[in-house]
Parts: C-alpha cells; sequence; structure tokens
C-alpha cells in the first residue's frame, strides 16, 4: 500500500496528493509519469508527477478526474492509501541529459494549460535548481482553474493569462507567446509545451512559424504503461511511438495531432462516448467521463 | 463406470460448446479420482521413459502417475513438486501432445496416457487438500532477485528457494503471475483458484514477491547487485511488447494489441461487474494471427458477445495455436477465414474501424521456417465488415531492462543472449531464461529455462565461496 500523506483540493476539480512511495520517489526526474491504482477492481491510471522528494520518499501528484476511477480517488484522505503506484514511468525530459552549461546558452519558454500546468513545474524546478531561470506561460479557462502560481513564479518569470480574461489578461497561452517573440523582441532556442492536444497542437502550429523547436508531453490511453499493450500509441514522423516507454515527451513538430486527437475523442466527445457505451455494453463504468458509471 | 478401451484415453469431461460460449468459467472440467485412477492404469511404467525426456522440466512421470493409480495423491504431488512450481498451470496449458504425451510408448498403437489430465488431477487434489510443496530445510543466507513473476520467474525462484537461497521476486505489474495472469484466459487457467494458489505456494517456499517495480525505470540491476545486496540476478521479463502489420488504418481507435484487449479482459477482469476497466465488446471482430494467444483473443470476444473471425496467411495445417485450442474454438463458433491477409484497415470519420480489406493467399515454396510461404493471388481483394481487430502477431522482449543493464548482450531481436545448460549470460551474476530469451515461446519452456537458472545460480555462488 502506498500512504497519502496529504490531500487536497488545488482549485475546482483539481486535486493534489502527496503519496509516499520510496522506489519511485528515488529515482524520478522531470518528464516522467506514474500509474495509480485505488483498489483492486480499479482501474491503472496514468498521472503526472508534480514534484518528488527522494529524500522524504515522496511523490506529488496531480489530477483532474474524468472517470470513474479518477472520482473515487478524489475522495481520497491524508491517511489512505492507493493499492498501486508505479513508476517512475517513461523517460526523463531531454533538459536532464543535456550538459548544464549548454542549457544555460538557451533561452527557454514553457507553456502549460490547465491541469497540464502541473507536470510543468519540476522541469521548471529542476533548471532552477541548476542556475536557470526559464519562462514560462500559463494558460487557464478561467481564475479559478488557475493552480501553483506561487510555486511556479518562485522558479521562473511566469506570464498568466485567462481565456476569459477574468485574471491577468484575456487570451491564450499562443497569444502570449507570440506577442512575446514578436512583440517584445524575446528569442528562444526552446519551447516545451504541455497541456491538453488541442493546445500542444496549435502550440505547435506556433512554434514552427516562429521556428522554434518544441518538445511536447503526450498522454493518450494507457493500460500497463511498460510497453506492453500498445494502447497509447501514436504517429510520430510517421513512426508508431508508444507514449509510455518511447515518450511521453516528443518532437511537436513531428506528433500527428489530429490521429491522436481522434484516438482521444471517444473520451472527449458526446458522440465518442455514446459510441464507447454502445460498444462497452455492461463493461462500461464510467471511463467516458460523463455517466458517472451506471453499474 | 469408467470407460476401460486401453487403446484409448479416459475422456475428459468439458462445458457444452454452446453454454461456455457464453461464460468465462473452466472449459474443461478435469478428471475425478475415479477417472485418474483408471487413465493411470493406462501407464505401462516403462523403465526407460521417453515421457521424462519430452518434459522441459524432466518430472518423473512413471512415478508420480505409480502413485496415483495407487491412489496415493499427495505422494504423486511430492514426486512433481521436486520438478515443477506450477503442477495445476503445467496440467492445463502444456502442449503435452508435442512433449510428454508425444512419447509415451502407449501412443504408438493407440493414445497416449493423458499426462497432463492427470498432473492437473494431482495438483487441484492437493490444492483442495491444502497440501504445500516442502520447503528448504535450512536457508543458505544467499540474497537472489528474481525479475518478472511469470512462468519463468516462478520457477526459478521456487527452484533457488527449495535450495536454500533466499528470493526476491520484482514484478512490473502490480499482480504476479505475468502472462499468467494478463495473457492466458480465465476459461483456460483460473485466476483465483489456480494461479494465485500456485503463486501462494511459491510464496510458502519463502520467496517474497514485490509487485510494482519495473526493473530498469524503478531500479537497475546494476542497483539491485551493487546496492541491495542482491548477489545474483535471473531476468526472466518475459516478450511482452506486441507487433502491429504497418498497414494503413491500424491506429484507428477499435484496433487493439492481443495483449491490450487480453489485459484488458483478464488482469484488469472487464468481464466482471465489479471492475471498472472498460472494454469495447464489438458486434463483429477479426483477430489477425494464428498462434495460442490469438485463439484466447477469440474465444476471450466470443464470450463477450460478438460474431469473431480469425484471419490467418496460412492454412489450417500451418496454425501454430494448439490443435486443442483449435479444436475449441471452432466448437464454439469462431469463424476461421484461412489463407487470407489484411492489407488495410477502414474507418469512419470519427476514425472508428468499419471493415478490413483481405487478399486471398496461396501456398508457395517452404520458407526458412520450413513452412509453405504464403503468397498473394492478385486481384482476390475482399472486405469483412468489422467494429474491432485484435492484432495478435506475436511478441518480442520489453528493451527496458536491456537497454538499463550495463554490459548485458542482446542479439538483433532485443533477446538476450543466455545459454541453455544455465542461463548465463555476458554479465557475470546476471541469469535470464525464457521469452525474453527465446522470444516468445511457451509456458513449459519458460519454466525449464528457470530451472536452468536456478543451477547456474546455484553453481555460481557456489563457485564463489
Amino acid at each position: 500500500m502506498y500512504k497519502i500523506l496529504k490531500a487536497e483540493e488545488l482549485a475546482a476539480n483539481i486535486y493534489r496528493m502527496v503519496v509516499e512511495a520510496p522506489r519511485v520517489a528515488k529515482r524520478c526526474l522531470p518528464g516522467q509519469f506514474i500509474i495509480a491504482k485505488l483498489d483492486e477492481e480499479g482501474e491503472r491510471i496514468p498521472l503526472t508527477i508534480c514534484d518528488y522528494d527522494s529524500e522524504k520518499g515522496t511523490i506529488t501528484i496531480v489530477f483532474q478526474p474524468i472517470g470513474e476511477s479518477t472520482l473515487k480517488m478524489a475522495k481520497l484522505q491524508a491517511g489512505d492509501a492507493f493499492e498501486d503506484f508505479v513508476g517512475p514511468l517513461g523517460c526523463p525530459s531531454e533538459l536532464c541529459s543535456t550538459p548544464i552549461e549548454e542549457l544555460k546558452k538557451k533561452k527557454i519558454v514553457f507553456v502549460g494549460g490547465g491541469v497540464g500546468t502541473a507536470p510543468v513545474y519540476p522541469q521548471l524546478k529542476w533548471l532552477y535548481e541548476h542556475g536557470i531561470t526559464a519562462d514560462c506561460i500559463i494558460g487557464a479557462r478561467t481564475k479559478d482553474l488557475i493552480i501553483l502560481e506561487k510555486e511556479m513564479s518562485a522558479v521562473s518569470n511566469l506570464y498568466l493569462t485567462t481565456d476569459d480574461g477574468s485574471y491577468i489578461r484575456k487570451g491564450m497561452g499562443t497569444d502570449v507567446l507570440r506577442d512575446l517573440v514578436q512583440n517584445q523582441g524575446r528569442h528562444y532556442d526552446l519551447c516545451v509545451a504541455i497541456g491538453p492536444m488541442i493546445m500542444m497542437k496549435f502550440v505547435c502550429i506556433l512554434t514552427k512559424e516562429l521556428g522554434i523547436p518544441t518538445i511536447v508531453s503526450m498522454n493518450p490511453i494507457m493500460v500497463d504503461g511498460t510497453g506492453m499493450c500498445g494502447a497509447c500509441r501514436l504517429m510520430v514522423g510517421g513512426e508508431v511511438k508508444f507514449a509510455c516507454v518511447d515518450g511521453p515527451e516528443f518532437d511537436g513538430h513531428k506528433v500527428d495531432f489530429d490521429l491522436a486527437m481522434k484516438r482521444q475523442q471517444m473520451y472527449k466527445t458526446d458522440e465518442g462516448r455514446a459510441k464507447l457505451r454502445f460498444l462497452e455494453g455492461d463493461t462500461h463504468h464510467g471511463g467516458c467521463g460523463n455517466c458517472g458509471g451506471d453499474k | 463406470m469408467v470407460q476401460t478401451d486401453v487403446l484409448k484415453k479416459v475422456p475428459v469431461r468439458e462445458q457444452d460448446p454452446k453454454v461456455r460460449a457464453t461464460n468465462f468459467d473452466e472449459v474443461c472440467l478435469g478428471y475425478n479420482q475415479e477417472e485418474a485412477v483408471a487413465e493411470a492404469g493406462r501407464c505401462l511404467n516403462c523403465k526407460n521413459a521417453k515421457c521424462v525426456t519430452g518434459c522441459p522440466v524432466s518430472i518423473n512421470i512413471p512415478a508420480f502417475i505409480h502413485e496415483v493409480k495407487e491412489g496415493n495423491f499427495e505422494q504423486a504431488y511430492q514426486i512433481i513438486s521436486e520438478s515443477s512450481a506450477l503442477p495445476a498451470v503445467c496440467g492445463r496449458v502444456c502442449p503435452q501432445e508435442t512433449q510428454c504425451e508425444g512419447k509415451c510408448i502407449r501412443g504408438i498403437k493407440g493414445e497416449a496416457v493423458s499426462i497432463g489430465k492427470l498432473e492437473r488431477f494431482v495438483a487441484d487434489r492437493a490444492r483442495e487438500e491444502g497440501i504445500k510443496p516442502k520447503p528448504a530445510a535450512e536457508k543458505n543466507g544467499h540474497k537472489i532477485a528474481v525479475i518478472g513473476s511469470g512462468p519463468a520467474g516462478l520457477t526459478c525462484a521456487g527452484d533457488l528457494a527449495r535450495m536454500g537461497y533466499d528470493v526476491t521476486i520484482f514484478e512490473a505489474l502490480h499482480k504476479a503471475g505475468g502472462v499468467l495472469v494478463y495473457g492466458i484466459p480465465e476459461f483456460r487457467l483460473p485466476k483465483d483458484k489456480v494461479v494465485a494458489a500456485e503463486v501462494e505456494n511459491v510464496k510458502s517456499l519463502g520467496v517474497k514477491i514485490e509487485t510494482n517495480v519495473i526493473i530498469g525505470k524503478s531500479v537497475t540491476i546494476d542497483e539491485l547487485l551493487q546496492e541491495e545486496g542482491f548477489e545474483a540476478v535471473f531476468i526472466g521479463s518475459g516478450a511482452g511488447l506486441p507487433m502491429f502489420m504497418g498497414i494503413p488504418g491500424e491506429q484507428a481507435n477499435g484496433v487493439f494489441s492481443a495483449n491490450e484487449y487480453l489485459t484488458r479482459n483478464n488482469l484488469m477482469k472487464a468481464f466482471r461487474d465489479d471492475y471498472d476497466t472498460p472494454i469495447v465488446r464489438g458486434r463483429k471482430v477479426v483477430v489477425v494471427g494464428g498462434g495460442n494467444v490469438a485463439m484466447d483473443a477469440a474465444r476471450t470476444a466470443l464470450r463477450l458477445g460478438a460474431e469473431v473471425h480469425i484471419v490467418y496467411r496460412r492454412s489450417e495445417a500451418e496454425l501454430p495455436a494448439r490443435v486443442e485450442e483449435v479444436h475449441h474454438a471452432k466448437e464454439e463458433g469462431v469463424i476461421f477465414n484461412l489463407l487470407t491477409n489484411p492489407v488495410e484497415i477502414y474507418s469512419d470519420e470519427n476514425s472508428w474501424v468499419t471493415g478490413i480489406r483481405c487478399i486471398r493467399m496461396e501456398l508457395g515454396e517452404p520458407d526458412a521456417s520450413g513452412r509453405r510461404r504464403p503468397v498473394e493471388i492478385p486481384g482476390s481483394e475482399f472486405d469483412i465488415e468489422c467494429d474491432t481487430v485484435i492484432m495478435s502477431l506475436g511478441t518480442s522482449p520489453n528493451p527496458l531492462i536491456s537497454s538499463t543493464t550495463y554490459g548485458l548482450d542482446v542479439n538483433r531481436r532485443k533477446c538476450i543472449i543466455a545459454d541453455e545448460e544455465f542461463g548465463k549470460t555476458s554479465k557475470e551474476g546476471v541469469y535470464a531464461g525464457g521469452d525474453a530469451v527465446t522470444g516468445a515461446a511457451t509456458v513449459i519452456l519458460a519454466m525449464g529455462a528457470g530451472k536452468a537458472g536456478a543451477r547456474g545460480i546455484d553453481n555460481y555462488i557456489r563457485s564463489k565461496k
């Protein structure tokens, strides 16, 4: 069992938990993720690592409930435990294997959106601890959905924006990036974009135009997270890649986002959910994130 | 009264095909005591027993069958346990027809003795009566790590524990058993009743199992050896990477690897109402491939309510699956489209599968494997309408371990290079066996390799003293 030491609702329907998992914490690096399973009957859910402490042996996860298993997880309190918690999975960010001197010469900008803000944090923190302060643009739909503002601004030059203009400024993350580059004379050697696929797709379209190499972190459906099932397969530069072992980070200019989004549509659109409900029959337990399960 | 034609096997009871095609209960019901004793009576108790040479773990077959005949079932169990840690599993999934039973002298004139069904009877009986294998008399204090809790790992760990070693198994998934829990379906190999019980037996020998540890990610082999005090490591991590065909449309929604489909159903128990796991049931399912895994996927889809087609590019004679599995699949209503190969998968505007285009094949000259090579018949393309496609084309070893272990050599198929006799690899103190070395093969061959690895590790530790 993997004990939950701290549990809180960070923003409306976004949860943060600190979990005791010494083996994961010991080897964890920015860019990686974990898979958690609540109990015997639960699903294996891939989750973002928001922070880690190898000395205390803890991992901090941030998630937004979308299906029945994550809804159950959201109800957990400090003192409860996950039955299973495995990782660190996926490859660490390329930043971690780049010589620090080389990194110091680069201007890096991060673009995070929604709950995708959480996995940006360990990368910024890691860079900051190595003497590099990167720029970071975080976009949220509205003020209440902005998370980790204090933590992020402590380790980066933070630019916040909201779609509805309820906080700081109105607009998307891409608007801020365009503004920084085209109006404020910023130059970037690398962009790291993490968030909803549609956001990453539009960041990539922009950075291609601006000529900025871009890394994205993909978060498709997974089962085992070790390369065994192929559920998370993507097309990257015309080749099949498994997000769980080849990624989750890829060259954003090579990822086939339209295909990846179609593979996620089943969970994201009413039509997809209806289709899922139909095809899954009585095994459909709310994985669509809509019906809350109808057992 | 049990049938007594000495040339024929005592028939084994099975669930009716029509009934079992709608449930996940075990197909084969096994022998009862009377049937087992009668079948044991057919054994000639050969002095120079050929059957033993056909068994990858060299079970003393005539000796255990003799005990069955005499009604000494516990004794029979202890004889099997000396050689096999998983008799209830092997009695169910071994290809006996090409191994022990393939060599049986009875088989020359009539039917071979039903060794597999007898092994199963003995193991099931022991479990029902709570009989456990005998643990080591004393511990020797040497710590050994075993990677993977599938057939190779469990066998290696069990053998080492009986020799007195302090063994820890590391398992990547949340449940021990490897392919026995994620791959082979419930209706062939019951998970709680059989697999969990045999895993418990291995634990009763003193073996510790740590789940949720991915070697290469959570910890490396070098760290196990240098920091965690293990003196040797056995790698039995299997062949987990699924292959795809590389045909257009393969990324559509509704195309699964057999691994994903079976894992969702077997390990994650999608077929049970009390589990959260969803699975696409499909109304019309095409399974591509002709091996045991393809049969398992097809029969699973059938039980989930679909019309199921197997598409295989060669003819029935070349099907790599066991004859019994093909026979069961047919009885249950799986449709075989043989000498047929997919060329493209069609999908609708939302990228959901709507059909698969296939081409008819004919057999040409034998290829390197000795089987006649299938050749496309030009212009013979035709479409099968379907909403789900399951790719069952084989698997290859996962490079997670080999790529993170310094000095461990692999071949070009990413299989770990290890010798057959002792499982010795290119790295000192590291042994390997099973699908991680051979590529996808059978449970019993992996068990044989696990035994070899245990012998290799024992020799290595002794030579260090």
